[in-house]
């Protein structure tokens, strides 16, 4: 306590053609238990009301306010300025469209996204109201739920040496949202189906293995070891394509 | 002028909006939701806890029913509740959580043979049917007879929101986020649809419709001290009220949970005292059984949350800089169960306040949590005064919960609600056209466009929309928290009209180009004083104790002269809301009684 704090904040307007890019410079004293939500607020109302930033939850359990913080892609409403130096530079994440400031259009690339994977239960059942709902074993319940935990906040696109530099990679959130989907009986999708998907360099073939990732994940959702998983088993399905009909049995 | 057109608007994209959206367009109609986050921000995710519906599958929610639910709800409204509404949820609920594990929630299940629970901090075992073996399996809430909560570990929220957000996008719902309805489309008579304004451009765009619905989540945001998404500004309810003939019904009743965390007041389920966390005051004392022998930590929350204040009051909170506190203490239910079952908050509480609930008491107070007021509508969930407009979720008054909504009712209000009232909007849009008026589409954009035009320019003054909002804070705080009296209520709504007039003189430091966040709040600021004063004043006339609304000036609940539901209308430049009066439930399938925990006086219908 008692440390002033500087926040280097990137500054772009694209509605405004008097905006150019560029970095402001803002101090605040800092305050007990002072995470950058309370900062950034503390900005915007008391020094200058057109800041562009994004908070929902500010709880961490809706991925709103992800950004590039002192060089690292991380939530904001997490970060608590104690644990930083008093010097703070604030980016917006890259990949991601920018819409001002530190805001950045997450929503539209993530519907791209899960209209790709078609990030829905594939079944030709149909629901029936007066059945008794259909049983699960709840460790496999469990572990989906772990897989469902993503709140895609970005981060881990933000931090993808491959997303960076090709727009149509998928991510490591993509991939593991495949994962959570063959991991789940519901979802009647096929190894094939899964491989016409993810099967590509736009999936899991163009990951460079970085680790990104997986290190930037606010949720320490195991992305890496899905990848590995995904990429073995989509090898085999690669193969399995090739072989003669009659050589093809269920690896 | 840019037009969209649809057969059904939503606006909101959280459960409520996106079930009922799936609805219509599962029934061949297309649908748009506007969203002010991407859909799946949308502060439904938040909810840890559960949904409440009568399954019956786990031991200790063996002989539960639709009945045993429906007296839970009727009790724990304080007799406030539409009880057709309440039956209505009540039978739909097990349906609509058999749909979404069908659709892809991955609700925990039960695992049969001896299990391990906790009650009142205490382990004891019950045996789990191998016969239900692999059935959604259920968890305790308060202010209920049965273990009636299903629930994913503690994403419930976040899980049920992804599951249907991937439901609405295999159905072909089209939902445009970073977009906030900023007023309603009609002609005194219908509603034809909103004027929105984009929050990545500034751009206006007339969304038309031949059913909109506003499902915009709480208004929690008029408090300082408030569990909910920065988002929950109450701007559906804004854009109702300023209609003049939409009311609001009992905007008074304002709940309050017992344990938002010190100081930034996010919210840690119900779940962990569910499980069996315990709150102590300032000498570790476990004080709730004193007050409630029998539910303990486990009575609603309004009471819960009312004993909490008592006994601080009493000067045993822990003090602290941002006040007195008490605290929560789940560490006896031991690593394994904490870092798994109550994972989120193992996460806030290390995240947010450097504290190890597991070796470590939580610092939590009573802090704003959930509107039961909101749109009032019929038990099809059309709104009053305009045709054509609906609502549902927690910006509704539908009204299932009347002066208190039990844990675990509002999160599975939300799929059931849109799954009802999502059918009846289909019959609406099947029976029934809509004659767009062009002039009142033109109307409503030229208003809005002159609004941003004078806020720029400063032409009714300048006064700063952040200092009104936080002078409203103040005010909104001390008057009408969770206690009240008329004497504070009465400064609060003089207070609060002054405020009013303020807000009414608001202009921008900034050109508002873009995505501007000084006008998002400076459009909004006079309608959240407008909410607030709903709050207030309905508080003051309702001189009475129900459920979340408490006068110790009166603390009887009056059967006799209040078994009514508050509807709260805003005439145009008028600086107070009308207020009128229906009666609460016009079906008494179970009569006025005692809920059985809070203690206090009932003056009787008859009395």
């Amino acid at each position: 306590m008692g440390r002033t704090l500087t926040f280097n904040i990137f500054r772009y307007n694209p509605s405004d053609p008097a905006s150019s890019p560029h970095m402001d410079k803002f101090t605040l004293d800092e305050t007990e238990r002072m995470t950058l939500f309370i900062a950034l607020n503390r900005i915007r109302e008391e020094i200058d009301p057109t800041l562009m930033f994004d908070f929902c939850c500010r709880a961490g359990i809706c991925g709103a306010c992800a950004m590039v913080i002192n060089g690292r892609p991380g939530l904001a409403c997490h970060t608590k300025t104690k644990e930083m130096p008093a010097e703070i530079t604030l980016m917006p994440l890259p990949v991601f469209k920018l819409v001002g400031d530190l805001s950045v259009d997450t929503g539209t690339w993530f519907r791209g996204m899960y209209q790709k994977v078609e990030s829905w239960v594939h079944t030709d059942k149909k629901f029936d109201p007066k059945a008794q709902e259909e049983r699960m074993d709840n460790a496999l319940a469990e572990q989906i739920y772990e897989l469902d935990r993503c709140i895609e906040c970005g981060c881990c696109v933000g931090a993808c040496g491959t997303a960076l530099m090709r727009e149509d990679f998928l991510g490591a959130v993509a991939l593991n949202r495949l994962a959570r989907f063959i991991l789940d009986p519901r979802d009647q999708r096929t190894e094939k189906d899964y491989f016409d998907i993810v099967g590509t360099d736009e999936g899991i073939f163009g990951c460079m293995g970085l680790l990104a990732c997986e290190d930037v994940c606010p949720k320490q959702i195991p992305l890496q070891e899905q990848l590995g998983k995904l990429r073995r088993k989509m090898a085999l399905a690669a193969v399995k394509n090739i072989l003669p009909k009659f050589l093809k049995k269920d690896f | 002028m840019k037009i969209i057109q649809t057969d059904l608007l939503c606006v909101g994209a959280g459960l409520a909006g996106e079930r009922v959206a799936i609805e219509a367009a599962d029934n061949g109609f297309s649908v748009i939701c506007l969203s002010i986050v991407p859909a799946r921000r949308s502060h439904s995710s938040a909810a840890q806890g559960g949904m409440q519906a009568a399954l019956g599958n786990s031991a200790m929610g063996e002989g539960d029913s639709p009945d045993v639910h429906f007296a839970d709800t009727v009790k724990g409204s304080d007799w406030g509740c539409d009880q057709e509404v309440a039956r209505l949820f009540v039978d739909a609920a097990p349906i609509a959580m058999r749909q979404m594990a069908f659709w892809g929630v991955p609700w925990n299940r039960v695992v049969p043979g001896e299990q391990t629970y906790y009650k009142g901090g205490k382990p004891f075992t019950a045996f789990e049917k191998p016969e239900n073996e692999g059935l959604i399996h259920s968890r305790n809430f308060g202010g209920t007879a049965k273990w009636r909560t299903c629930y994913t570990s503690d994403g419930t929220g976040h899980c049920v929101l992804y599951t249907l957000d991937n439901r609405a996008a295999q159905m072909g719902v089209s939902v445009i986020d970073k977009v906030e309805a900023i007023a309603l489309i009609h002609d005194g008579d219908t509603c034809m649809g909103v004027i929105a304004r984009c929050l990545k451009t500034g751009e206006l765009t007339a969304y038309l419709a031949k059913a909109t619905l506003i499902a915009t989540g709480g208004f929690g945001r008029i408090y300082r001290e408030s569990t909910n998404a920065v988002i929950c500004d109450g701007g559906g309810l804004i854009t109702a009220l300023d209609t003049g003939v939409v009311p609001l019904g009992n905007m008074e009743a304002v709940q309050f949970h017992p344990t938002g965390i010190v100081p930034t007041d996010i919210l840690v389920t119900e779940g962990c005292r569910g499980d069996g966390g315990t709150l102590l005051d300032k000498n570790e004392y476990r004080f709730m059984p004193d007050y409630e022998p029998d539910k303990a930590e486990l009575a609603s929350r309004d009471v819960v949350s009312r004993r909490m204040t008592e006994h601080m009051r009493k000067g045993l909170g822990v003090p602290s800089p941002y006040g007195d506190h008490l605290w929560l203490d789940i560490r006896h239910l031991g690593e394994a169960h904490i870092r798994t079952k109550l994972r989120e908050v193992d996460e806030i509480c290390q995240s947010f306040l450097g504290v190890d609930p597991v070796y470590q008491l939580i610092p939590v107070r009573p802090t704003q949590h959930y509107s039961m007021g909101g749109v009032r509508t019929n038990k099809d969930g059309a709104a009053y005064g305009l045709k054509g407009l609906f609502s549902a979720g927690e910006s509704a008054c539908w009204d299932m919960h009347g002066f208190n909504r039990l844990g675990g009712n509002s999160l599975a209000e939300t799929v059931v609600a849109g799954m009802i009232i999502g059918g009846k909007i289909v019959e609406f849009l099947k029976g029934s056209e809509t004659v767009i008026k062009t002039a009142s589409v033109r109307d409503a954009m030229d208003k809005q466009n002159a609004r941003i035009a004078d806020l720029v320019a400063c032409k009714n003054g300048s006064e700063n929309p952040y200092t009104v909002r936080n002078a409203m804070f103040d005010s909104i705080m001390k008057g009408a928290g969770i206690f009240r009296n008329g004497k504070d209520l009465e400064t609060c709504v003089a207070e609060l009209q002054e405020i009013l007039g303020r807000a009414r003189r608001v202009g921008l430091r900034s050109n508002g180009k873009g995505a501007n966040p000084e006008l998002t709040m400076a459009l909004k600021i006079e309608g959240m004083v407008k909410l607030a004063l709903c709050v207030a004043y309905g508080a003051l006339k309702r001189t009475e104790s129900r459920g979340a609304h408490t006068r110790e000036d009166f603390p009887e609940r009056n059967d006799r002269d209040w078994l009514t539901r508050t509807l709260a209308t805003w005439a145009d430049g008028a600086d107070l809301p009308t207020l009128n009066y229906e009666p609460a439930t016009h079906v008494f399938e179970m009569p006025p009684g005692d809920r059985g925990y809070g203690g206090g006086k009932i003056i009787p219908m008859n009395g």
